[in-house]
């Protein structure tokens, strides 16, 4: 019985952790530096220009995510010169998920001609901090003058393999909002993804 | 009688050429509510899951294992419906699952997310268990060791 109960409050314990709450519409992102696949660093202050950000919690190796790969290119496509940049992150330890090393991000950007930073999160703090628990997550940021505001948590669309008929291109419509001078109508989503890896301890 | 076992759950296996179907909310549902004492344990996954495909063979383990209460695996995968005879059917074929294998009947994500749980942020896998007779509705979005589920499942007194 001792057993039981201990399990339980371990079990307890690990949930607690993995809830624990990150960065939600309204709040105010810090700013980061993390190497990008191009070996420079990258910062959002880097972005003079920029009216806000699409940043995109992502890996090499989910199944989901590479499902969005073109479409997270095509958002670049489409926004980066309106003042919405896309930045990539690869929230995944290298050890854990092996095909998610900086050599295979290299290769990944270059095959896909990403022309947005993917960059590497290498102690996974940043992760943590806007509490990405899966991948792909989406948080769109617009820059104020309090600072960097998230507008919008949640998946790019509710069509993963591209066979809903209901689609709603969420991220998009949230940055047409946006620059439409609006808050986004829809500003947290849900859709199915992969588990962060996580650096074994 | 230990022998005429083996040989029932022999044959059982050797004709299990278990279907995926689809399922309805309403459906899902209905068949939780419905369960009076048994512990329903309903593991969400998915074929290109691989922490999910790994842990797959730990509720098939759970189901074969003689319990003193009534209990009965659900998985629910999460692959597209599109999927569903290309992929999660020669899936279930060539992994030989016993469980009975469902996909939501449910082209939004978001919506069969938020009817299982409203804390589920849409990582696979996840875990839900039910006990109608206790009001028992946990919901954990991790993955579980054999042990771990075997002390989840243990009837809530």
């Amino acid at each position: 019985m001792k057993k039981v109960v201990m399990s339980c409050f371990l079990l307890l314990a690990v949930c607690m952790k993995l809830s624990a709450q990150g960065y939600t519409v309204g709040s105010v992102v810090e700013d980061f530096r993390l190497k990008n696949v191009d070996d420079k660093m990258v910062s959002l202050a880097d972005f003079k220009s920029a009216k806000g950000f699409i940043l995109v919690f992502t890996c090499n190796t989910c199944p989901v995510a590479k499902d969005y790969e073109n479409r997270i290119v095509a958002l670049n496509d489409e926004y980066a010169a309106q003042g919405y940049p896309v930045i990539a992150i690869n929230t995944n330890d290298p050890v854990a998920s092996p095909g998610d090393s900086f050599g295979k991000m290299q290769e990944r950007a270059k095959e896909k001609n990403f022309k947005f930073p993917y960059l590497v999160d290498a102690d996974q703090q940043l992760t943590k901090r806007f509490g990405a628990a899966h991948t792909p997550t989406v948080y769109i940021l617009s820059k104020t003058a309090k600072g960097n505001v998230v507008e919008y948590t949640g998946a790019i669309d509710n069509d993963q393999d591209e066979s809903n008929p209901s689609r709603s291109t969420f991220v998009k419509n949230a940055v047409n909002e946006l620059m439409n001078g609006k808050k986004p109508s829809v500003s947290k989503t849900k859709a199915v993804g992969c588990t962060v890896k996580w650096k074994k301890a | 009688m230990k022998y005429l076992c083996i040989i029932m759950v022999c044959m059982i296996a050797s004709v299990g050429n278990a279907q995926v179907k689809l399922l309805s909310l309403e459906n899902f549902d209905k068949r939780l509510a419905s369960g009076k004492d048994t512990t329903f344990v309903v593991n969400f996954w998915a074929t290109w899951c691989a922490p999910c495909v790994e842990e797959l063979p730990h509720f098939e383990r759970l189901q074969a294992e003689k319990s003193s209460s009534p209990l009965k695996v659900i998985l629910v995968s999460v692959d597209s419906k599109s999927k569903l005879s290309q992929v999660v059917d020669p899936f279930v074929k060539t992994h030989k699952l016993q469980s009975e294998v469902y996909i939501f009947d449910e082209p939004d994500q978001q919506k069969f997310i938020d009817h299982v749980n409203k804390s589920w942020s849409g990582s696979v896998p996840a875990t839900l268990i039910v006990h109608a007779a206790s009001s028992r509705r946990d919901f954990y979005e991790r993955e579980f060791s054999f042990e771990e589920l075997k002390t989840l499942t243990i009837k809530p007194n």
